[in-house]
């Protein structure tokens, strides 16, 4: 089998951003919120400060190093949220039909008919900012692609011979959704949940911009994006790196998206067979 | 219950209801199985085989419904039992093998996995103690290397190989009964020879019940006891195997056997052509007045075309289904 380009680019990009969340206290020179220190205030990047400090002598580095916790928090868990919820529904959904797949269809159309962005503000409004919030936030709101191709897979499935099968085996319809159904629509499923992660993180980012996301001083790439919009044109570096950060990760996620799908998808999987 | 058959219909009927109207897909079906017992349901395309197996597992769905009779299994009537119960009974007490071996298996799950799932659904065993009896049912249909091909996955077997894997799932839990619906259709003729074979061999040790459909008359009546015709969704003959072959009674009976080639006949050597019936199955939202049968009967008189003809309980045992017959 070809490994495509996209797949090991994307897929080096996210874990490289894994890599650095997970071993940040390693590769952070500095303390990224306590240590900031006035008399090192707003330093171009350097060989001591490789990407420059902030207004009040922190770290960019540091600080960009640890956002990526906060971001791939948001990313992962948020979007397993939406990923638990779409299948949950899409499944059962075309699995049942009847009034219940009428009733996910009109909840479906309705999360398409609002941005999910808006519905995430208006959540965030609700209960407060706060990382808490973001992932329920988030997780609520970014399920509907994931509802429709599950309940699509499970509308195709439902017919196939090994289903019947098992109906007639005696499967009751949580085994048969859990085991006939589920594994046999997983490739679309995790492809879409990995574009997902990407459009977390970067919902993340200006969630925390308009500063409803993580409380300062913790750092996330979006709140440093935010607190960095004054000094853009006196200190550039403080908005470049973490957008270069948040451009990089998502880049990578939907770069791996791609290359999931074209080796995930059943089609090309039935063609190479 | 000894002297309860296992599987009894009564006057069954199976309503088909498009949301303008309702008719009877199948209508007066009655047959009993007793233990052990090897019975044949046979027919051409679309005259209700299948239907009638659904119905007996409780899997009719719409548009197709129960429309009166009763079913017994062991004595108890079965056709009014919540979906729970119906299930408990399904791939425990009744399996069935279906017409699509290819696609019966679970893709993307090793075979192992898919028999021991019986073993944990219906015996409630650990999935240790399931994959061990796994092994043992795969190599009781006669797969070599049982402990290495449970982690094949289906589209790593054959044909034939697959097959008898959905025999070893159906069978697993010891069914009373095992619905074999056209099981050897997509299979070359050789393999359909072995898997016919396996399948009565394992019935006969287990004394489990066979239910075979199939529109091979030859092949049902070798495999088969009894025999049951099926003509546009009434059951027109039902007899003994060898009687049916050497002394048909219907009219349609007797246009199935002298179709079928004889080893050594004319037919079979090429010389003459096969005797087909003439015309074709009624659909089934058309089906004639009186017998169903007869705008192809040559025997079909008056009666025959106003009034259903009854059963005739025939001396030799069974019954057939005409005004004329044999
Ligand atoms: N789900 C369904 N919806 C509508 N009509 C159906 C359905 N299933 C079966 N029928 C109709 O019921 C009749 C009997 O079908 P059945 O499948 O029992 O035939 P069969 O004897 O098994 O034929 P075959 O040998 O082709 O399998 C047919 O006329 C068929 O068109
Ligand atoms: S009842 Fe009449 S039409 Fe029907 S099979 Fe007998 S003779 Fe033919
Ligand atoms: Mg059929």
């Amino acid at each position: 089998m070809k490994l495509r380009a996209n797949l090991i680019i994307g897929g080096a990009l996210f874990a490289l951003a894994i890599l650095v969340g997970l071993l940040a206290p390693w590769l952070a020179h500095t303390d990224p919120v306590l240590d900031a220190n006035l008399m090192n205030a707003e330093e171009p990047p350097s060989w001591t400060w490789w990407f420059g400090t902030d207004d009040q002598g922190r770290d960019i580095y540091s600080r960009v190093v640890y956002g990526a916790r906060v971001s791939l928090t948001v990313g992962i868990v948020s979007q397993l949220i939406n990923s638990v919820i779409g299948v949950a529904l899409g499944l059962s959904a075309g699995y049942w039909g009847g009034w219940w797949d009428d009733f996910v269809n009109g909840l479906t159309n309705l999360m398409l008919a609002i941005p999910s962005l808006i519905f995430a503000l208006a959540i965030m409004a609700v209960l407060g900012p706060g990382l808490t919030s973001l992932l329920i936030a988030l997780g609520l709101t970014n399920w509907s692609f994931t509802c429709r191709i599950a309940r699509a897979s499970a509308l195709s499935l439902r017919s196939q011979g090994y289903v019947q099968a098992a109906t007639v085996l005696g499967y009751g319809d949580l085994r048969i959704m859990i085991t006939q159904l589920l594994p046999n629509m997983l490739g679309p499923i995790v492809v879409i949940g990995t574009l997902g992660m990407g459009s977390a993180v970067l919902s993340e980012a200006a969630l925390s911009f308009l500063g409803l996301g993580v409380r300062p001083p913790f750092p996330s790439w979006g709140s440093m994006l935010s607190d960095a919009r004054e000094q853009i044109t006196t200190a550039p570096w403080l908005s470049v790196f973490p957008g270069l950060a948040i451009f990089l990760t998502v880049l990578g996620l939907n770069l791996l998206g791609d290359g999931l799908r074209d080796i995930l998808d059943p089609q090309s999987r039935s063609r190479r067979t | 219950m000894t002297g309860a058959p296992l599987i009894e219909v009564e006057d069954l009927r199976i309503d088909l209801d498009d949301g303008v109207r309702r008719v009877a897909a199948a209508e007066g079906i009655s047959f009993r199985i007793d233990r052990g017992e090897t019975f044949g349901l046979v027919g051409e395309s679309g005259c209700g085989k299948s239907i009638t197996a659904l119905a007996l597992i409780g899997l009719l769905r719409q548009p197709l419904s129960i429309g009166g009779g009763v079913i017994r299994f062991e004595g108890r009537e079965i056709q009014h039992l919540s979906a729970a119960r119906q299930r408990e009974l399904r791939g425990n007490r009744i399996a069935m093998i279906f017409q699509e071996p290819m696609t019966a298996l679970n893709p993307v799950s090793p075979v192992g996995r898919q028999i021991a799932e019986m073993f944990v659904l219906h015996k409630g065993k650990s999935w240790r103690e399931a994959n061990k009896l796994a092994v043992e049912a795969l190599a009781s249909v006669r797969v070599p290397a049982p402990e290495r091909r449970v982690n094949d996955y289906p589209h790593q077997l054959s044909g034939g190989m697959r097959q008898r894997v959905m025999i070893a799932i159906a069978l697993a839990c010891g069914p009373d009964l095992l619905i074999a619906d056209e099981p050897t259709t997509a299979l070359d003729v050789t393999v359909q020879a072995e898997i016919i074979e396996l399948m009565r061999n394992l019935c006969a040790e287990r004394g489990t019940a066979i239910l075979m459909i199939s529109h091979d008359l030859g092949l049902v009546a070798n495999v088969c006891r009894r025999v049951a015709v099926m003509y546009a969704g009434r059951i027109v003959e039902e007899r003994g195997s060898a009687d049916i072959f050497r002394a048909p009674s219907h009219p349609y009976t007797q246009g199935l056997v002298a179709s079928l080639p004889r080893l050594g006949s004319r037919a079979a050597l090429g010389r003459t052509r096969l005797k087909e019936i003439a015309g074709v199955v009624p659909a089934i939202t058309n089906f004639p007045e009186g017998c169903r049968f007869n705008p192809r009967c040559t025997q079909a008189t008056g009666i025959c075309r106003t009034v259903a003809p009854q059963t005739d309980l025939l001396e030799a045992g069974g019954f057939v289904r005409c005004y004329h017959h044999a």
